[in-house]
């Protein structure tokens, strides 16, 4: 017979341990990252155009900005759209068979893999749509991979918000969309972003679908018009790792690597500094 | 004396769902008398105080029957207006729940909502709610800070002030003291008193004690039904009905 201590005690380790664990997996893959790449990451390899011949004479310009482009994209794709509905199922829907099975549909539409997503893309908006690859193609099928994160996150977060202040509200007189606008808003604001934010990341780093509608290994400009095909850099990091021939390929796939979780990582760290600030002005 | 009725019950049934919470409610509400509605918890106090603000609506399955007839008017009739029936009847609920604002931005809510732009007005409402309140004095010169930095008892006074700031008619205290220590109840009944003079009062209260010591009327519910209703004084020294009584008494059940 354990007694209760000991029992206290490995449960206490257990997962401690595990915490300590996972942390320890999670920096080492990015140690790794760093140090295989960061021999590469300079000045030019973040301003200059890339140099297909001698990739030791170019950089990764042009697919830093076509990610650039692609988030943008995928944010106004997809960021309105999912608060406005998830606002619409959480507040206004009754709850009834057709909401709960809308809200189930669009769980699963969460899951479902991103290359299903991409094929999607290809099929309707580059063949049917005529968008052909191109930016907007790949934002559009980005866009609608995240659509059910965000709806799913702001849905949460929209849930979080105590009843308490929607009732306080609606007993003084106030309208469903001031009580929303004033109360509930406010409140989950921040959970809402995060979502955003986290679905807008993972989209960033999203390879399988973008190759698909648009995403090039290499062209010589910049895209000019939303109808361009692009360079992005999962897709760039993917061929400089598996195919192609230069020996500093491998090291400065690890540099476009450590470029794209830094990118990833700053935009966190502003919702991060988002969040606090609008905390510390409620103080709530 | 012939009061004044400021809200009467005609044969009201409440339904949720298909479970029956309310039945055959005839009540009057007398106009600046502090109502009193007692009973074991779950007998339908709550419920029947949000019929009277229709807070009730926002449950699916709310079914209502009969009719609630206030300043002569059905207020689930088909020309009522449900927004203008809330400013009218104001509502502070069992736990306190400020907003997430400043103290000064709780009490203008009201105010802000009917659109109301002008600064000095708003000021001045806002003083005038809290001094009602008997928060004034408390908050005066920290009114840009969180409401949640309050006492429970003072959270809870900040809600009857936002509540007076619209200038109700009528105002519904669903259980205001529950969550409240001795000393802020009592800050609370004496505020009621006060604000008795101008406005109906209606309070949900789990304590015997608070009904007689504030109201003019108690109503005793049980199951759903209204099993006595008269003065307070009458009520507690003379009840009329058996089950009244052993309520009263502490032998309930």
């Amino acid at each position: 017979m354990v007694s209760e201590q000991s029992k206290q005690a490995i449960y206490f380790t257990l997962f401690k341990s595990a915490t300590v664990l996972s942390v320890a997996i999670l920096l080492f893959v990015l140690l790794f990252i760093f140090c295989e790449g960061a021999g590469v990451v300079d000045i030019k390899f973040l301003t200059s155009m890339w140099s297909h011949r001698e990739i030791t004479q170019g950089g990764i310009l042009p697919a830093i900005m076509g990610t650039f482009f692609l988030a943008i994209g995928v944010s106004v794709v997809s960021i309105p759209l999912g608060i406005c509905t998830a606002i619409y199922l959480n507040e206004y829907a009754k709850e009834n068979l057709l909401t709960r099975t809308i809200k189930l549909a669009i769980r699963n539409l969460a899951g479902v893999p991103s290359i299903v997503y991409g094929i999607f893309g290809l099929a309707f908006f580059a063949l049917f749509l005529k968008l052909g690859g191109s930016l907007i193609a790949a934002s559009l099928t980005l866009g609608c991979m995240t659509l059910p994160w965000i709806i799913t996150a702001s849905e949460e977060s929209l849930k979080a918000v105590p009843n308490s202040f929607r009732e306080g509200s609606y007993a003084l007189g106030a309208t469903k969309w001031q009580t929303i606008k004033t109360n509930v808003l406010p409140h989950s604001f921040s959970g809402i972003m995060t979502g955003a934010i986290l679905g807008l990341s993972r989209a960033m780093g999203e390879t399988a679908p973008i190759i698909m509608v648009g995403a090039t290994f290499f062209i010589a400009h910049l895209p000019n018009s939303p109808f361009d095909k692009f360079m992005a850099m999962p897709y760039h990091l993917y061929i400089l790792a598996t195919q192609h021939s230069s020996p500093y390929a491998r090291e400065y796939a690890m540099g476009t690597a450590l470029v794209l979780v830094a990118l990833i990582f700053m935009l966190n760290l502003g919702v991060f500094a988002l969040r606090y600030n609008l905390r510390k002005k409620k103080a709530w | 004396m012939k009061e004044k009725v400021k809200i009467g019950f005609k044969d009201m049934g409440f339904w949720y769902g298909s479970k029956q919470i309310l039945s055959e409610v005839n009540l009057k509400f007398y106009s600046k008398k502090i109502t009193a509605l007692i009973g074991p918890s779950g007998c339908g106090k709550s419920t029947l105080i949000r019929c009277i603000n229709r807070m009730n609506d926002l449950v699916p399955t709310a079914k209502i029957d009969g009719r609630i007839i206030y300043n002569n008017e059905d207020i689930y009739g088909k020309n009522a207006d449900v927004i203008e029936l809330r400013k009218k009847i104001g509502m502070v609920f069992q736990k306190p729940n400020p907003f997430p604002m400043s103290i000064f931005e709780n009490v203008a809510y009201g105010l802000r909502i009917q659109n109301m732009k002008d600064k000095n007005e708003i000021a001045r409402i806002v003083k005038k709610s809290l001094e009602k309140a008997d928060l004034w004095n408390e908050v005066k010169d920290c009114l840009s800070r969180s409401a949640f930095g309050l006492s429970g008892g003072q959270q809870q006074r900040l809600c009857i002030a936002r509540t007076l700031a619209n200038d109700p008619e009528v105002v519904l205290l669903d259980e205001p003291c529950s969550s409240l220590d001795p000393i802020a109840t009592a800050k609370i009944e004496v505020l009621l008193k006060k604000i008795k003079r101008e406005k109906t009062i209606i309070i949900v209260t789990h304590n015997m004690q608070q009904a007689k010591r504030i109201s003019d009327y108690s109503c005793y519910l049980l199951n759903g039904k209204i099993i006595e209703y008269s003065k307070t004084e009458n009520m507690f020294t003379h009840p009329k009905n058996k089950l009244t009584k052993d309520y009263l008494d502490g032998r309930f059940g």
